[in-house]
């Protein structure tokens, strides 16, 4: 099954690739994996998406703390997140589909970014099923290209997937974050 | 003050403590050699960048601290792979330091310029490029601390020629560091130990199972005392070897592909399995489906991405052996295994027939015998480097180690030339242990350069090389597996007498068992390094066997002796 995890990571050169190295070297696989920045400072926050089962999805949160960038690794699958993935998608239109097309766009709440005279961008947010629904739709008016940014989570209520100053380890044990040597 | 990178490398360098670098300089790390001799760091050549690492590995492993190798950029920096490979793998701390191109040439395909840190990345526990003077500083303190503490493991740090080269305003105290994602201070939960503590207790058919973490958590008096409280067996990995007093009535010795039969028969009937500091390697447990099947397991490490990756455990303890040993303690009580004990014992007298060294001499000399005499003539005092290969298992399998840290061996990544540049560091580390390499004629020759080392550091290390003509594991597979179709295992070498003698150092040939005392004995007397050229019966194999992907205790035993006219009891 599917598994999104929130990993907060040091905001350094290099670390992307750290991440996405270990899932190639032990032969996970990504479906998706977004990288941005947090309302803190120095640090970057990836969602990511990976399709195995529990006990692999274990290891690789095993194997990301071993990563010494790797701040914080949380499993959110199974709490309640607001989780949205935006997508592009250019579909060609004719003179005769064109209002079919607008009426599909209001339905679904998605947003015309672009117009031209044989294609339109249209933009749409949501999660995974409602994108996967629209494109669905989409598809027998002809889909030039599309391009999806991949799913960001957010904890719902006041949890939150920050770095906190005392933090649960890899192991469960609560451990200072911030120590210098 | 204002000092140059290099200076701010090696002032950081000194500070960690380190006394030795085993290097080689190029043009991107001419810098910091530029500027080595103000300081007091003693400088070993190499000949090879691989020798060079093996070099910090074994000045590690033999206890010397962070051991530290420098190459320059470019084909020194990928020669120095296969020895970060090694140490990741066996859990070593070392710092490898490579020069880099200029950071303005980085990107460019400049002159010697490859992406070391990029190459490392996944055989390093961390590493660094660094392209401003500024950041050398607070980088080594980094490094060090990542390299010893936790899972020790190699850091590399790759440093730009211009880093090197720029003088900054610098003082040490203003290096600070800051790894909000690095934690090695792990500790067990307190109910996972209580859960340990009953299955401790209800255990009727238990084995400790101990790897290189109790030598690496110095927890050897810890789990002497723990096996002694509870009455618990304990095998060791390769890596344990001397974990565990060999001579002990609880020592089982080594466990896995090539344990012996009781051993892994032990292993197989447990009803609980204590792993100590190992990782349930594919060599150690042989096919995962059928391992240990009436055993529940506990599991302490420090590293919690080895809790449920090769075996599925029923307690994990996640933190130091020592520290966790001495939390479980208090709470086990006396235990009485003497049933299980016995029921081992008649295992293992079953099989003494069979053990080579009941064997009779029948004029041949086989190199379990060199190695079983190397360990009686040495008093099983000598700090064993080995190779790998058949010679590696005869080793762990004939050289009883009853103190810690005498053994050091390549074993996870199994690298071949690993011995003679790792007992060069080794030998550096504790000069006055007396270091014997065992290595075969195969791995002697992959980094027999480094005799020159030896001869230019005065370094005394003795080398038995058992040679039997052959890359005798792989020989041994084909034997086995491929129908002895030996393609590619015939090996001629040079004569490794007239190739010591090219070095200015002494070489000895032993053909007959008769002859091996007064060899060693000899090596041993002589001042400089000594080659002794053993040549051993060319088709011999490591018995027991256990094929790779059978259940453990399937195995290929050791033939009957062929010689009718002995009974057993009289040899």
């Amino acid at each position: 099954m599917q598994h999104t995890l929130i990993a907060l990571v040091e905001d350094r050169p290099g670390v992307l690739n750290r991440v996405a190295s270990l899932f190639r070297r032990r032969a996970f696989n990504i479906e998706s994996l977004t990288v941005g920045h947090t309302e803190q400072p120095g640090i970057s926050r990836m969602t990511i998406v990976v399709d195995s089962d529990n006990v692999s999805v274990e290891r690789v949160t095993a194997y990301l703390y071993k990563l010494v960038n790797v701040i914080q690794v949380e499993d959110v699958t199974r709490r309640p997140t607001v989780s949205r993935d935006l997508a592009m998608i250019k579909v060609s239109v004719t003179p005769t589909n064109r209002t079919e097309i607008i009426q599909l766009v209001d339905v679904f709440r998605a947003r015309i970014v672009d117009v031209a005279n044989e294609s339109m961008i249209i933009e749409i947010t949501g999660d995974e099923e409602k994108i996967d629904g629209f494109v669905e739709v989409l598809r027998p008016y002809g889909i030039v290209e599309m391009v999806r940014t991949g799913l960001v989570s957010m904890l719902r209520g006041s949890a939150t997937g920050n770095a906190q100053p005392i933090a649960l380890n890899g192991n469960g044990k609560m451990v200072k974050m911030y120590g210098t040597v | 003050m204002k000092y140059t990178g290099a200076q701010i490398l090696l002032e950081s360098l000194i500070r960690e403590g380190v006394k030795v670098i085993f290097g080689y300089p190029g043009g991107a790390n001419l810098p910091i050699y530029d500027a080595m001799g103000q300081y007091p760091i003693h400088h070993v050549l190499g000949r090879h960048e691989q020798g060079l690492t093996h070099m910090a590995d074994g000045y590690a492993r033999a206890g010397g601290g962070v051991g530290v190798a420098m190459a320059t950029s470019g084909p020194g920096a990928t020669n120095m792979v296969t020895g970060i490979a090694t140490a990741m793998m066996d859990s070593s701390p070392i710092v490898c330091i490579t020069g880099q191109v200029a950071s303005y040439y980085i990107g460019y395909d400049a002159f010697q310029e490859t992406d070391i840190t990029g190459i490392t990345l996944p055989i390093t526990k961390h590493n660094y490029l660094v392209t401003d003077a500024h950041d050398i500083g607070h980088t080594v303190r980094e490094a060090f601390y990542i390299a010893r503490t936790g899972r020790p493991g190699p850091v590399l740090i790759d440093i730009a020629k211009d880093a090197q080269q720029t003088a900054i305003e610098w003082s040490y105290d203003d290096s600070p560091i800051r790894m909000p994602g690095y934690r090695p201070d792990l500790s067990p939960l307190p109910a996972d130990l209580q859960r340990a503590v009953e299955l401790i207790q209800s255990a009727k058919r238990p084995v400790i199972l101990a790897g290189r973490g109790v030598l690496m958590s110095n927890a050897m008096r810890e789990v002497l005392a723990f096996a002694e409280k509870t009455q618990t067996p304990v095998a060791m990995t390769l890596l344990g070897l001397g974990g565990f007093p060999a001579s002990h009535e609880l020592a089982l010795g080594m466990m896995g592909m090539h344990g012996e039969s009781w051993t892994n028969r032990a292993i197989q009937e447990a009803d609980l399995l204590l792993a100590f500091g190992m990782r349930f390697d594919d060599r150690v447990t042989g096919n995962v489906k059928n391992y240990a099947p009436g055993a529940r397991k506990i599991h302490i490490d420090i590293d919690p991405s080895e809790i449920n990756k090769n075996i599925k455990v029923d307690v994990p303890l996640i933190g130091d052996l020592r520290e966790t040993l001495n939390l479980l303690m208090p709470h086990v009580c006396d235990c009485d295994h003497q049933e299980w004990i016995d029921h081992i014992k008649q295992m293992k007298d079953e099989v003494r027939p069979r053990d080579i060294q009941n064997l009779p001499d029948v004029g041949k000399l086989y190199a379990a015998h060199v190695i079983n005499d190397l360990w009686r003539f040495t008093g099983g005092q000598a700090l064993l480097v080995t190779d790998v290969g058949q010679h590696q298992m005869w080793a762990a399998q004939y050289y009883w180690l009853d103190r810690p840290n005498h053994l050091i061996t390549s074993g996870g990544l199994g690298t071949m030339g690993f011995g003679l540049p790792a007992a060069i560091g080794a030998k550096i580390a504790r000069p006055d242990a007396n270091v014997w390499v065992v290595c075969g004629d195969g791995g002697f020759q992959m980094t027999n350069a480094e005799l020159s080392t030896a001869v230019q550091e005065g370094v005394k290390v003795n080398i038995a090389v058992i040679n039997n003509g052959y890359l005798g594991m792989v020989r041994q597979w084909q034997e086995f597996f491929y129908e002895r179709r030996y393609n590619g295992t015939p090996m001629r070498s040079p004569d490794f007498v007239k190739l010591a003698e090219a070095h200015g150092v002494t070489g000895m040939r032993v053909t007959t068992r008769g002859e091996v005392e007064r060899a060693i004995r000899s090596a041993e007397e002589t001042e400089g390094t000594v080659v002794i050229d053993f040549r051993v019966e060319p088709e011999d194999s490591v018995y027991p066997m256990v094929p790779a992907g059978a259940a453990l205790d399937a195995m290929i035993r050791r033939p009957q002796p062929t010689v009718p006219e002995l009974e057993f009891d009289e040899i």
